[in-house]
């Protein structure tokens, strides 16, 4: 992957030594471990729990600690349709996460609205919290979330972990 | 008991207060001017042959080219007779209201509630006419009206609460 190099000790040639960066070493261990929080909102939360048990086993990527509380996780998966009435709640919850966080939107509701294009349906989660990675399907497969989660953990790697990065909100706007 | 039965008993007790009784593929729906509604359900609730002991439902429906525009619709089923019927009523929009049934069937309580969330007909007599699914601070009407955008006046696209926690 490149996140290690491993060097040969002097004397017997044993592989010993390895070199690496902080910022990778960090992001390897940020990305191993990632704890998500339970935001199941309709039928997409049926394949994210389908998505942890032990057909699919999510815990293969080290993000099968499914937390109730966002005090313990680092992983928002919104999955379903966000009606306006929830949006303030999770923006609240998306705050009092501690950092580095992370938001999937798992399907096309949490994406875009889907077809709920009505007056109480956020046409987008990313229009009040910023989005990682966004898992197409109505619902998406634990195969499609799965492949969010590796794209998300190519990501984490690539993220500068002294520097603090903006948050990406799309404002929004009035129709 | 049966169809005809409840119907019969319905038209002795009220030989003039029912203006429309529809009976389609078993089902009985009777239309009462709203000032008869209350009595005409305290009759299927009390009556011992009507026995209406559970409300079902209560919904309604916007006629936006009627007088009378609104409708309201309640379901009622007696468990013990296993019989259902349909109470339908009108208003105009500019006296939206109906009396409440909550007095006879505590369940009409919340689905009361929804149609004066929705349609925003008010219920005389209710004991707590909120709005219950749009947030009491809901300023743009009622959604289920026909003359209401589908896609609201705006509220989905507007999220105050980002300026409190801006950072």
């Amino acid at each position: 992957m490149g996140l290690i190099q491993i060097g040969r000790h002097d004397k017997d040639g044993t592989p010993d030594v390895v070199t690496t960066t902080i910022e990778k070493a960090v992001n390897w261990a940020r990305k191993g471990s990632l704890w998500p929080m339970t935001f199941g909102l309709a039928c997409c939360a049926i394949e994210m729990m389908a998505a942890v048990s032990s057909r699919y086993d999510m815990d293969r990527y080290g993000a099968g600690v499914f937390r109730a509380s966002p005090r313990q996780s680092d992983l928002m998966i919104v999955a379903g349709t966000v009606c306006r009435r929830m949006a303030p709640v999770i923006r609240k919850i998306y705050d009092q996460m501690p950092e580095p966080k992370y938001v999937i939107a798992m399907g096309s509701c949490a994406t875009s609205g889907n077809i709920y294009d009505s007056y109480s349906v956020v046409q987008g989660v990313d229009r009040f919290v910023p989005v990682d990675i966004y898992v197409p399907g109505c619902p998406p497969t634990p195969e499609a979330l799965f492949d969010g989660i590796l794209k998300l953990q190519e990501r984490i790697m690539q993220k500068r972990v002294f520097l603090r990065q903006p948050e990406q909100v799309r404002p929004g706007y009035k129709v | 008991m049966s169809l005809p039965y409840v119907l019969s008993q319905l038209q002795n007790a009220f030989p003039v207060g029912l203006t429309k009784i529809v009976e389609w593929r078993g089902e009985l729906a009777v239309t009462v001017p709203r000032e008869r509604l209350h009595e005409v359900a305290q009759f299927l609730h009390d009556d011992p042959a009507m026995d209406f002991d559970y409300i079902v439902h209560v919904s309604s429906v916007d006629w936006p080219d009627d007088d009378e525009r609104f409708e309201v619709v309640y379901e009622f089923y007696s468990i013990k007779k296993r019989q259902r019927i349909r109470l339908k009523t009108r208003t105009p929009e500019s006296d939206c209201i109906v009396d409440s049934l909550t007095d006879l069937w505590k369940g009409a309580d919340f689905m009361e509630r929804e149609v004066y969330d929705m349609m925003g007909i008010r219920f005389r007599n209710h004991p707590d006419l909120r709005r219950i699914l749009m947030p009491d601070d809901y300023t743009e009407g009622y959604p289920l009206r026909k003359d209401f955008p589908l896609r609201g006046k705006g509220w989905r696209d507007t999220f105050e609460f980002l300026d409190e926690t801006a950072r």
